[in-house]
């Protein structure tokens, strides 16, 4: 624990005419689990591509171990899952992860890092017949291949089915056990809270709150309130409740807040007749946006 | 810091060079559609142009056979067949599939990388060069002297370097989708005018005065060379020379293009 092992001091990208990000520091200290999260577009892929040298700043400076991400030395100490990237379909599971392992100074034995990926039947079988959960696996054993002191996992869970992302997040969870630091991006907030002690909500291209999971949650998640009304509501009926942000559109009303059995208690003292009443988790693009408008602050 | 401080900081480059060449080599080999038209096609081609006059005399009073000669073509047609599709369509496939990227985070120095592709392509010209040579001198009564054999192997593959830059450059430079084409287009209409398949003097006049600006062209003049058959165009060491001027020529317009490509994606 303590020393930095991933730092952006004011960085920021911009693609073309698109601000991805904007003036943008962090440091992530060796041992920590980070989470990136925020919605599609908001600049999490480009931070961590800054991190690793794939992207470079427009401005500010990207540090990997105190040094250039593109440094093969510090390349050699970090595993990666790379969103959308490409692995050749013409090698066997096998042969691609005995490949990279040569890359790297003090890899882990071939069968250690697919039996951690779960593809111990799969070893043999050419990557192009791999299923999509099968090949996001197969991303984990070459991330984790080079034993690496540092994992970079972005959007890691995609296309995985239910059992595949349990399985997956109690690896991580054990790596991190283990001291490694993880640095993964997700929108779904349940991934984070579950494997992160630190969580970095990303909007804009801007650092939004950066906290314990417990804070953000306490910030941003809320339950979304839904019902119908027989009478349209009027503005006094909703008046001194706890809401985060409320709609009505014609009978239908929707709320959201921190504390839903205060509201519904109060609504019913109010003498409102609800019908079709659902009590849900609050969606996290939702949240987002409600974080933005009350002007949430780092 | 502390804790890694009993381990190198990166992996030895030659290992990673082996294992990196043999990926490579066996991602071409697996794909039939370029493994056998690499292997196979020069050898179909002697089979059709070459066989039925194996025996006969190039000319009148040369001691070369037409087998020997057309050979001495197919073998570099073949060679440079391998690096300008080869590296020219698995590049641009690569790239579309964002291969790329992924090779981007990890710790495998880009001369690494590069150099195990031109090795892995140079294996597959090799084998080739193999097997028309064995269809050459079992089928076509091709009996050339070790020395010559010796001096024909070494010439077609030094001849192939020049179109590792070429392919390279089209790899970078072509999209996934167009690669084959535009390949294809570039790579056979430049056999045909340099007069790997046909005589040149068949050709229409313009292609015959082309033909020796052609880097095809100045290496069949080697290659013809090499097996005692006339040459054309000046001596060979001028036909050396415009190799080595190409080699130059296509590595830095490689360079070039691999550059833009980096540039676009990873800036």
């Amino acid at each position: 624990m303590g020393h930095p092992v991933a730092e952006l001091l004011n960085a920021s990208k911009r693609y073309g005419h698109v601000q991805a990000l904007q003036d943008v520091s962090l440091t992530i200290d060796a041992g920590e689990v980070v989470a990136m999260l925020g919605p599609n577009g908001a600049g999490k892929t480009t931070s961590i591509s800054l991190m690793l040298g794939i992207r470079k700043p427009t401005s500010g400076a990207a540090q990997l171990f105190g040094l250039n991400p593109r440094d093969l030395r510090a390349r050699s100490r970090i595993g990666v899952m790379l969103q959308e990237s490409g692995v050749p379909g013409m090698l066997t599971v096998e042969e691609i992860v005995d490949l990279f392992c040569s890359y790297y100074p003090a890899p882990l034995p071939v069968s250690e890092a697919i039996a951690m990926a779960g593809l111990q039947e799969k070893a043999k079988t050419l990557i192009k017949d791999l299923s999509g959960g099968q090949r996001q696996r197969l991303y984990l054993a070459l991330a984790v291949c080079g034993n690496p002191d540092v994992l970079f996992l972005d959007e890691p869970t995609v296309g995985m089915d239910i059992e595949g992302r349990r399985r997956f997040l109690e690896e991580i969870g054990e790596l991190a056990a283990r001291g490694r630091t993880v640095i993964l991006t997700t929108h779904y907030l349940e991934e984070a809270d579950q494997l992160a002690r630190r969580i970095i909500v990303i909007d804009r291209g801007r650092i939004i709150a950066d906290a314990t999971p417990a804070a953000i949650k306490g910030r941003v998640a809320g339950k979304r309130v839904t019902f119908s009304s027989a009478q349209p509501l009027s503005e006094n009926q909703l008046a001194g409740l706890p809401l985060n942000s409320q709609d009505i559109a014609d009978l239908r009303v929707r709320l959201l807040t921190n504390e839903p059995e205060t509201v519904l208690r109060e609504l019913f003292r109010r003498g409102v007749d609800i019908h079709d009443l659902e009590v849900s988790g609050a969606d996290l693009e939702e949240a987002f946006v409600a974080m933005t408008q009350h002007g949430a602050v780092t | 810091m502390s804790a890694v401080a009993g381990r190198t900081a990166t992996a030895p480059i030659v290992p990673m060079l082996i294992k990196q060449s043999y990926a490579e080599f066996i991602k071409l080999f697996r794909v039939p559609a370029f493994s056998v038209t690499s292997i196979v096609l020069p050898s179909m081609f002697y089979a059709f142009i070459g066989l039925g006059q194996a025996k006969q005399r190039l000319a009148p009073g040369l001691n070369v056979t037409f087998g020997e000669y057309f050979l001495a073509s197919m073998a570099l047609y073949g060679v440079a067949n391998v690096m300008v599709l080869g590296f020219g369509i698995s590049l641009a496939n690569e790239r579309g599939q964002k291969q790329d990227l992924l090779m981007q985070s990890t710790p495998l120095p880009a001369p690494v990388f590069f150099v195990a592709k031109a090795l892995s392509a140079l294996a597959i010209a090799l084998m080739s060069l193999v097997v028309l040579s064995l269809l050459a001198t079992f089928a076509g009564g091709v009996d050339l002297a070790a020395s010559q054999w010796a001096t024909l192997f070494g010439r077609a593959m030094l001849c192939s370097i020049p179109f590792i830059g070429l392919g390279f450059a089209l790899g970078y430079i072509a999209s996934p989708n167009s690669a084959p084409a535009v390949t294809n287009l570039i790579y056979l209409p430049t056999a045909f005018a340099s007069g790997l398949f046909f005589p040149l003097r068949l050709l229409p006049s313009f292609l015959q005065h082309l033909a020796p600006y052609l880097p095809l062209y100045r290496g069949a003049q080697l290659v013809w060379d090499s097996v005692g058959a006339p040459t054309e165009g000046g001596s060979v060491s001028s036909d050396w020379f415009y190799m080595a001027a190409y080699t130059v020529a296509f590595f830095v317009l490689a360079l070039w293009a691999y550059r833009r490509d980096q540039g676009r994606k990873f800036n």
